[in-house]
């Protein structure tokens, strides 16, 4: 990567706190192979320090990079800025759904709460003296669970879910995806605290089955169908089965 | 405009959905005034099917007709997809439910006109 290049990016970042912002304009030298991270990183480290982001991993690993990137969730340190824009021009904000804490950080902490209330703390079904529980990998309830315990808690989901921006309560797509594994996983105590969990208010029938989750998890998980797996299961519950 | 996050089918259909509840949800008091008319005022009635004869009234119909096909499918869509098991292609699927309340439309339009 050189920075000899003369080509250059028009990019918006939004710069401000809780009580507001607005978008600042930079210009940022194209390279090749460049991730909206570098380009975050470079006006940080090149235009202005004060520019506050969040990330560690930058290889999709961690969940911490993800921004508003042109009006999209994205993780940014796998995104390319050629695979969002075709123009040179790149509008980069916090995640939505999200108290922002200052530019292009927000605070997670709605979003981890959310996990705890649907029931996502693993509750060991046996102590360290009883020895494991056997679980087949091949087994029906393990393959659901294995679906969705590569989630990375990146946010993108929920930033992506109008449901959550219409309703502060609803629990949102990943906190739901993890109480799904859960519910299939012979490990956990007492799955029908799970299930009630996610069946009292702000929990899965919020859901509108518009699979923006679905759409843009980065990892390619698919909350929406772990929220219909919450739903066909409570509500057979109800019907005693 | 739609925003961007919004642009894929799913969304699409939920928000088509959303939108002929919401306008059937209108139609359904006014349908059944015009009906009870037949009981309280008959000539009002008549002169409300003289009216529904026009051809911009037909179409209305049809449109009626075509929000209503595509809330029905589109409900039983979301029924299966919440209560039966899961299936990978809930976009055709989407789509399908849209295509036939589009043909459900289209045959009434044929009809009455
Ligand atoms: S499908 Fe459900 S969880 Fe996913 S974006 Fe829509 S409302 Fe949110
Ligand atoms: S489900 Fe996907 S988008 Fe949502 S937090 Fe997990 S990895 Fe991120
Ligand atoms: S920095 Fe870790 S996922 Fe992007």
């Amino acid at each position: 990567m050189t920075d000899s290049n003369t080509e250059t990016l028009n990019v918006s970042v939004w710069r401000g706190d809780a009580s507001g912002g607005q978008f600042r304009d930079y210009q940022v030298p194209v390279q090749e192979n460049q991730t909206v991270l570098d380009v975050v990183t470079w006006i940080q480290q090149k235009i202005d320090d004060t520019l506050s982001y969040r990330f560690a991993c930058r290889v999709g690993m961690c969940g911490s990079c993800a921004m508003t990137v042109n009006g999209e969730p994205r993780w940014t340190c796998r995104t390319h800025v050629n695979r969002v824009t075709q123009s040179s021009s790149l509008e980069i904000g916090p995640l939505r759904n999200l108290p922002v804490i200052k530019d292009l950080t927000t605070d997670m902490d709605p979003f981890f709460d959310k996990w705890t209330k649907a029931g996502g703390t693993h509750r060991a079904s046996r102590s360290r003296n009883d020895g494991m529980v056997p679980v087949d990998p091949a087994s029906k309830e393990r393959m659901i669970a294995s679906e969705g315990i590569e989630c990375i808690n990146c946010a993108v989901c929920y930033a992506a879910c109008d449901t959550v921006a219409a309703n502060p309560q609803y629990l949102g797509p990943a906190s739901l995806q993890r109480a799904w594994t859960l519910v299939n996983d012979e490990k956990h105590d007492d799955r029908s605290a799970v299930l009630r969990a996610v069946a009292a208010e702000g929990g899965c029938y919020n859901c509108h089955s518009h699979g923006s989750c679905t759409r843009y998890c980065p990892v390619e998980l698919n909350p929406m169908k772990a929220v219909a797996g919450l739903k066909r299961t409570t509500v057979a519950k109800l019907w005693g089965k | 405009m739609i925003r961007p996050h919004r642009s894929h089918p799913l969304w699409i259909a939920f928000i088509l959905h959303r939108i002929s509840g919401v306008v059937l949800a209108l139609f359904l008091p006014i349908h059944f005034y015009v009906l009870s008319l037949a009981l309280t005022d008959p000539t009002a009635l008549d002169g409300f099917l003289r009216f529904s004869d026009l051809f911009v009234v037909k179409i209305l119909e049809t449109v009626l007709v075509l929000l209503l096909a595509v809330h029905l499918f589109g409900g039983l869509r979301l029924m299966a997809m919440e209560l039966l098991p899961w299936t990978n292609w809930q976009k055709s699927l989407a789509a399908s439910s849209i295509a036939l309340g589009s043909a459900v439309a289209c045959l009434f339009f044929l009809k009455v006109v």
